[in-house]
């Protein structure tokens, strides 16, 4: 028996193999990164703020991705209840994506807005306390956990490295950027909502006493869908669908 | 010869154990420069399995000088059968815990106070070690065991390497530790099935790789001209796996001693890679590998060659090339660009046919035997599961229609296809398979009971069928529910108000769970009674190949 | 190189492709010389468990 005959035979299967599966994640996966019309020319999309994108971090930890979507389809009901449908450009920054895959609970692309903080505080700690026939856990140790933000540089540098456009004054100024937006006394405020434009300022979690992490949580709920200036968007633009 | 043979084992052992002090000092590095807890025990688990592994290692050269037995002058092949035997009682294990996890959050679905208001227990947690737990953990185990188990069969080859294969066995298991203990801690990545951090990743790549290389070996040292067809799936099943786990986790640490990483791609290039992921974790996971199983377990126990053999060829490079583009079906209606959707949903729809061949292929291969059906409850098992695969393999392509989708996505119809697909045909076709194997490897002469099997069908198939249902009309209510207008136009529905609804049906499908979660401990007790060596109680009523085939009464010409 | 073209050739060439690798495979199967090779291989699977005859500790 030949022994090189038979381990070509087995690399050739490996390698048909390998080649027939790459086609198909070549063919719908690479024209998204050589084209910019996959994404719209939107006006008002910025990077995080470092409080919202700390807020972000939780979200992904807690998996809330597992019950909630970030994702409004074009279909008129979806877009009745939960407003425009989403835009590519919406989740440029987003590392990772969480536009979910299902809805146990209502989506959240454009929840920021819709409800207050002191409501967002109350519906973290106890859900039930605020709308009685939900099913959500309650998430009372955020409130409980300070925020742990002095490293958030780091995290940002990261991000930087990945393509989200922070500059070095971003940078610089994380922590207290952080400290700026949930005190609107701050004396930092206007610089900080310069460099993170619409970023909401205050108390989040109704204590004020303390930076949480259910500050940081809500800081991202509030400004969920909130960039996109759809005053300004064009409908007939480079939007592919 | 047995000299060069004794030699090369102590060489192999000896890399083995440097290699392991190697991992040891990483573990402990990790364990004591990390200052985030979770990956600090994470390195002193790494260290500890290290340590384990030098003790084992040299415990074992201490026996024999870790020369394997030499051949006899028969051409009889001396299989490396220790780590199937390791994967097979792994598969188990993470089985029964990735079931009651899952049933654990069902009824937390049903009663949100079984969430304790802790992080730990809360369902966002608790639903990525769920489907860790039974995919990657059960179904890798028992992919993992059993291509092993039918390449050294199918080869007439031992398993390639010494330690090789127990460094896969033993890797894959504390990967599936780190990983699962990490999602408890808040260490995630938070991709849908591929949660598992940065670290985690570095390390399945790792073993990955070496799995890929035993296999291989394996095949090149066979005495068979042609590479049976089961080794095909689980060879494209090994390298796609690789391909898909390494491009979806391409991520940035924020510091090399921080779990904390962010995936390099962003938004809806992230949403495509990663349902390019997920969707041929499906394909080639939960299929490729699993038809591998089929096509040598179902011939194997109704002793009668694969039905067309052409069409298992045939079905292969079909099944291989569709499935890689079937992904965007995830993302119809979004951002994504509505090209790739529409390519996303043809691709699906047109998958039906080779999945529905596979399937004919594997339940014609009973044909001239469909008494077996009645009278063997593992080949039930084995045929059931096949049935099932073509049922989700119809219901998939239905789904992945716009319109079928617009509301079928987003509820629990989905979550109900899904377990059509893992408990009725992957849990069923393993459950298949180790009933087969544990008697074969253990060297027993019969499962210890096949009557517990019979309960064990019975038992789960209800589990399954309470499931799948209370999903459908939970998921179309739902769907309904969300789209449905009164006469002024406005939506009939808060969101709230189609939450109440599912309570009952969540309460069914707990159910169901429930049923499923009894069914494998009865398997449990069935294969450690086999497994100790009890007097089988009913030796009878079972066929010729449920033992191990040396021990059998009249051998196969 | 704009997104219309680079969408366009991908789509057409991997249809092609398609076509190719399902006709090579079908020729391939249905050829005689294979289809001897394939029956030899569909009954191999169930002959060749030969007993274990060793206890392997390993």
């Amino acid at each position: 028996m030949n022994h090189t005959v038979l381990e070509k035979n087995s690399m050739l299967l490996l390698i048909c193999a390998l080649l027939v599966v790459t086609v198909g994640g070549l063919v719908q996966i690479v024209p998204l990164f050589l084209v910019e019309s996959t994404i719209e020319k939107v006006q008002g999309m910025r990077p995080y703020s470092p409080l919202e994108q700390a807020g972000r971090d939780i979200y992904v930890r807690e998996g809330c991705y597992t019950c909630h979507s970030q994702m409004i389809r074009t279909l008129k009901d979806e877009v009745e209840r939960y407003g425009h449908y989403s835009l590519a450009a919406e989740s440029m920054y987003d590392h990772p994506f969480q536009w979910g895959s299902k809805r146990t609970g209502p989506d959240l692309a454009r929840v920021g807005g819709k409800y207050s903080n002191q409501w967002h505080a109350e519906h973290m700690i106890n859900p039930r306390a605020v709308v009685p026939e939900s099913i959500m856990p309650g998430y009372p140790w955020l409130a409980k956990t300070k925020l742990d933000y002095k490293k958030i540089a780091a995290n940002m540098r990261a991000l930087r490295i990945v393509g989200v456009p922070y500059s070095d004054e971003m940078i610089a100024n994380a922590v207290q950027d952080v400290e700026a937006q949930v005190d609107p006394d701050h004396d930092e405020v206007d610089a900080m909502l310069e460099r993170y434009p619409k970023a909401k300022v205050g108390n989040f979690d109704n204590n004020a006493e303390e930076l949480t992490e259910l500050d940081a949580l809500i800081a991202y709920l509030q400004m969920l869908g909130t960039l996109v200036d759809f005053a300004t968007f064009d409908q007939s633009g480079p939007n592919l669908r | 010869m047995p000299d060069t043979r004794a030699e090369k084992a102590t060489f192999g052992s000896l890399m083995a154990i440097i290699f392991a002090i190697a991992m040891a000092f990483v573990g402990i590095s990790i364990g004591v420069g990390s200052p985030s807890g979770g990956m600090s025990f994470h390195g002193w688990c790494l260290a500890a399995t290290a340590a384990a592994s030098i003790y084992f290692i040299l415990s074992h050269m201490a026996q024999d000088d870790g020369a394997p037995s030499p051949l006899s002058s028969s051409d009889a092949v001396n299989y490396h059968d220790a780590p199937i035997r390791f994967a097979t009682i792994a598969a188990i294990f993470w089985g029964i815990a990735g079931f009651v996890v899952g049933d654990i959050i069902a009824w937390q679905l049903a009663f949100p106070a079984l969430n304790f208001d802790l992080p730990w227990t809360s369902f966002g947690r608790l639903r990525p070690l769920h489907t860790s737990a039974v995919i990657f953990a059960f179904g890798g185990n028992v992919l993992i065991g059993t291509s092993f188990y039918v390449v050294q069969r199918t080869c007439k080859a031992r398993l390639a390497g010494l330690w090789s294969p127990w460094f896969v066995v033993v890797g894959y298991n504390l990967f599936i530790l780190i990983a699962g203990t990490g999602y408890l801690l808040g260490i995630t990545d938070g991709k849908e099935y591929a949660e598992p951090v940065w670290y985690a990743d570095l390390f399945l790549t790792m073993v990955w790789v070496v799995y890929l290389l035993v296999f291989l070996a394996t095949l090149w040292k066979r005495k068979e001209p042609h590479i049976y067809v089961a080794n095909w799936f689980y060879l494209s099943f090994i390298v796609t796996v690789a391909m898909l786990h390494v491009v979806n986790n391409l991520a940035v640490p924020v510091s090399i001693w921080e779990p904390k990483s962010y995936i390099v791609f962003a938004g809806v290039q992230d949403a495509m890679t990663q349902w390019w992921y997920g969707h041929n974790a499906v394909g080639f996971f939960l299929t490729a590998g699993f038809l591998g199983i089929m096509y040598y377990f179902i011939p194997k126990r109704v002793e009668r060659p694969v039905y067309s053999y052409r069409l298992s060829i045939v079905h292969f490079w079909s099944l291989i090339f569709l499935y890689i583009w079937a992904g965007p079906h995830h993302l119809h209606y979004t951002a994504l660009p509505e090209w790739t959707q529409t390519l996303g949903m043809a691709f699906s729809i047109m998958l039906w046919k080779p999945s529905w061949g596979g399937m004919i292929n594997g339940l014609m291969t009973l044909s001239g035997a469909w008494d077996k059906l009645r009278t063997d409850p593992v080949v039930r098992l084995l045929v059931v599961s096949v049935a099932f695969y073509g049922m989700s393999t119809f219901e998939g392509p239905v789904m992945s229609i716009k319109a079928v989708n617009s509301l079928s996505h987003y509820t629990d119809w989905t979550i109900g296809h899904v377990h059509s697909g893992a408990l009725g045909w992957v849990a069923m076709v393993s459950f298949g398979a180790i009933y087969c194997l544990v008697p074969w490897l253990w060297k027993r002469k019969a499962l210890y009971s096949i009557r517990l099997v019979e309960w064990h069908f019975w038992v789960s198939t209800i589990g399954i069928l309470l499931y799948i249902t209370s999903m459908w009309v939970s998921g179309i209510m739902q769907g309904l529910m969300w789209r449905a207008y009164d006469k002024l136009g406005f939506l009939s529905y808060s969101f709230v108000e189609t939450v109440e609804a599912m309570h009952p049906y969540y309460i069914i499908r707990a159910t169901g769970g429930l049923l499923f979660i009894l069914g494998s401990l009865i398997m449990a007790y069935n294969i450690w009674r086999t497994i100790r060596g009890d007097e089988s109680r009913d030796a009878a009523e079972q066929p010729r190949v449920a033992a191990a085939p040396e021990l059998r009464l009249n051998p196969a010409e | 190189m704009t997104y219309d073209t680079v969408a366009t050739f991908s789509q057409v060439s991997s249809l092609l492709l398609f076509i190719a690798l399902f006709l090579a495979v079908i020729i391939y199967v249905l050829m005689p010389t294979t289809k001897e090779k394939l029956e030899r291989a569909q009954r191999s699977a169930l002959d060749l468990d030969t007993p274990n005859s060793y206890e392997d500790e390993r």
